[in-house]
């Protein structure tokens, strides 16, 4: 377990133009990898990023650094020896919204498809640049924070059962709180920002997951997965998320 | 002209071997029993003839012989009558002539053969077969001779002798007509019984036939099936072997070869899989490596300005070979998952215009070429996968051409076609069919250029996994152009978002 802490004062102006987002909230990073240069070089790369980093080699280890340290972010290999990151990535989720960025060695066979099952919020290709990483953390973060940029509908809306509070960014149904990861959340909110408006894969990942291009649609359909199975009466008949076959999803109508 | 007669044409040309064996069968059954009945027909009426006959120009002699001596000639009409009912009987019926008068009777000499009467005349004994009124009768004709009174001329059996010095022809000639026609009938039955037997033999052929080609054409029915199914690919084909026969070795052979190849086979796959496994396994070992090399190569980019000369140089050097690696593993990695089939198509529809603009601007082309997109064509497509073929395309475009680079597309009814083409001078023609080859390089002189050597082998490879297809060309007006054929199923050009 080795603790990088970010560099403290602006020390070049270059890095500080890259980090000038995150100035005043350092957050922190949880990194679960099993290849020791993996972890190092990305330790380094992040802290370099300004984020603080744990490092943890094993899944047990990392979890064990969550409840220690809760950290805003896990970026996490799938890969990893004992309990592996699909498992890792279901017990976070149950224990609460904890964005997760996925590793993954391959970017179109099984594993992605059950990481996004599992509750990933997205995921990066091995090897992986930097910036990359740095850009999807960034998006990733900014969901947990703040809601859509377009500041038109009154705070709180009702559609049907559910009831949407978009400034304490809070959903629920029937009165009950429902809990949703940052992601759910804020694809819930950019769908329910224009009912019955037809938004593609592609610019719901522009909008939640900040793909500049091409992202993996399948990102957006195992988020609607998991959505519906939380908001909707009977996930396999949605209401409040429906599919719209040859474009994208729609919000209602109720 | 070739020599071979026209049944063994027949036979050879004959369609299927149950249809010779058959005919050869019906053939040799046929033609064994014409041969024997045959045979037996043509003796056995030889035989009744020559009896017939024979008992015919005993009876005539012998009665010649009881006849009175003959008067002086020329005989009275009384003489002739005579003669003619002494040697008349039950079964035949004879005429005494001497010259232009006859006996009185229902037999009239004119209506006789008038070879048969010259002969007689000239003083032959003369038997012929000839058919009066349609029916078979026999005709025996001979001159009463001078001299020993009543002796025929001529003892039965011979015919051209000469009459002996004894006696002279007297000129008075008999004729005695005979009906053949019992003989005929038993020649008849004869006949019948001969066409019987051929036809029973027929029959025995056929069914014989039928019987043999069973046996003969159920294993090579067998030995079909199993070829067809090892042609199909299905290596563990094998004809079941009956008997011990000629056959049978035929599909022993076949069985052992059939063993021969799948182990072969298997042994080239099984290579070939290994082959293919390592290169998969290779690149992705050389992928831990690469992800921790390019987690820091950013740390490497941004103190090569500090370090002082050669190591900012070399640090410069490790962060963009880095880069180079990472392409180039992953482009290894990407071709050897379409090597092992594990590809798959994430399909989404996408807006074609769009999706391009999206890769060019991705990688700064937007304004380097020129494009002509025809707006709201949406197609069912991995847009990934679209991506790096446009992407390989235009690297490729850029770098081995010339401006201005350009990408097009065109919605066909069935298809859409995007077109990247160059206003470069071309592929050269000996180039053109190893484009599409990994690691082919046109330029020899030019070992190691920007790209993996992969790309337009990837871009192809992806093409393919749609259904569709990527072809290289040369335009007339110069310049090469690459065309991505993709189906569209289902899709209406009018189709928007």
């Amino acid at each position: 377990m080795v603790r990088h802490e970010p560099p403290r004062a602006v020390d070049t102006g270059a890095r500080a133009l890259g980090s000038a987002e995150i100035v005043g909230h350092v957050s922190r990073v949880l990194l679960i990898e099993d290849d020791r240069a993996v972890r190092t070089g990305l330790e380094l790369a992040l802290t370099r990023q300004g984020h603080a980093v744990d490092a943890a080699e094993t899944g047990e280890q990392g979890l064990e650094l969550l409840r220690a340290t809760p950290p805003d972010v896990v970026v996490l290999d799938l890969m990893l020896p004992g309990m592996d990151g699909f498992e890792i990535c279901r017990r976070i989720r149950t224990d609460g919204d904890l964005p997760i960025i996925m590793l993954t060695a391959r970017n179109d066979d099984m594993d992605v498809v059950a990481g996004l099952e599992a509750g990933a919020d997205d995921y990066v290709v091995k090897p992986v640049q930097p910036r990359v990483l740095e850009a999807r953390i960034r998006a990733v973060l900014r969901r947990t924070g703040g809601g859509p940029a377009n500041v038109g509908p009154p705070p709180v809306e009702r559609h049907g059962d559910l009831t949407i509070d978009r400034a304490a960014l809070m959903v629920s149904k029937h009165g009950e709180p429902v809990g949703l990861a940052p992601t759910e959340l804020r694809l819930l909110l950019e769908l329910s920002a224009t009912p019955g408006r037809v938004l593609s894969r592609q610019q719901l990942l522009e909008l939640v997951w900040e793909h500049d291009y091409l992202g993996d649609s399948r990102l957006v359909d195992a988020c609607v997965q998991r959505l519906r199975a939380k908001i909707e009466d009977d996930s396999a008949a949605p209401v409040y998320i429906q599919t719209v076959r040859g474009f994208g999803y729609r919000f209602g109508p109720l | 002209m070739n020599s071979v007669n026209p049944a063994a044409r027949f036979l050879g040309g004959a369609r299927s071997l149950r249809t010779r064996l058959l005919v050869a069968f019906a053939l040799l059954g046929v033609s064994t029993a014409a041969l024997v009945a045959g045979v037996d027909y043509v003796q056995a009426r030889d035989i009744i003839l020559q009896k017939a006959q024979d008992t015919a120009v005993l009876t005539i002699t012998e009665r010649i012989e009881t006849l009175p001596p003959l008067g002086d000639l020329p005989p009275s009409q009384a003489t002739l009558d005579e003669i003619a009912g002494r040697l008349s009987g039950r079964d035949d019926t004879a005429v005494a002539v001497y010259r232009d008068r006859r006996s009185v009777g229902r037999l009239d000499p004119d209506t006789l053969p008038r070879e048969l009467r010259r002969a007689v005349g000239e003083g032959i004994v003369v038997w012929q077969r000839v058919s009066m009124n349609g029916r078979p009768v026999l005709v025996i004709g001979t001159q009463l001779r001078l001299g020993r009174p009543g002796r025929p001329a001529q003892p039965p059996g011979g015919s051209a002798l000469p009459p002996g010095p004894a006696t002279q022809p007297s000129e008075l000639e008999i004729y005695s007509v005979r009906s053949l026609e019992p003989e005929q009938q038993s020649i008849a039955r004869l006949a019948t019984r001969a066409w019987l037997t051929g036809a029973v033999a027929l029959v025995f052929a056929v069914l014989l036939a039928v019987l043999a080609g069973r046996g003969v054409l159920e294993p090579v029915r067998e030995l079909r099936r199993a070829t067809n199914r090892l042609g199909e690919g299905d290596l563990t084909a094998r004809a079941q072997i009956r008997g011990t026969d000629e056959l049978a070795d035929v599909a022993r052979t076949f069985n052992n070869t059939a063993e021969t190849l799948e182990r072969h086979v298997g042994d080239l796959r099984r290579m070939e899989a290994e082959a293919r496994r390592f290169v998969a396994d290779v690149s992705h070992e050389l992928r831990t490596p690469l992800a921790a090399m390019t987690a820091v190569t950013d740390v490497l980019d941004d103190e090569a300005q500090r370090l002082p000369g050669d190591a900012g140089r070399a640090a410069r050097l490790v962060s963009g070979e880095t880069h180079k690696l990472t392409r180039l593993v992953n482009d290894l990695i990407e071709v050897s998952r379409f090597d092992t089939g594990t590809a798959t198509l994430a399909l989404d529809d996408v807006d074609v215009a769009e999706a391009i603009r999206a890769t060019l601007r991705a990688r700064g082309w937007s304004d380097r070429v020129r494009t002509d997109l025809p707006q709201g064509v949406v197609a069912r497509l991995d847009p990934r996968r679209l991506d790096v073929i446009i992407a390989n395309l235009v690297s490729n475009a850029l770098r081995h051409g010339a401006p201005p680079v350009s990408v097009r597309t065109h919605v066909r009814p069935d298809r859409l076609d995007i077109e990247v083409g160059d206003g470069g001078p071309g592929l050269a023609p000996d180039v053109l069919p190893h484009v599409f080859n990994r690691f082919y390089k046109a330029d020899t002189a030019r070992a190691r250029s920007e790209g993996s050597g992969l790309g337009l082998a990837i871009a192809r490879e992806n093409a393919r996994l749609h259904g569709g297809d990527l072809t290289a060309a040369n335009r007339p007006a110069g310049g090469a152009v690459f065309t991505v054929h993709l189906p569209r199923p289902g899709s209406e050009p009018g189709d928007t978002r």
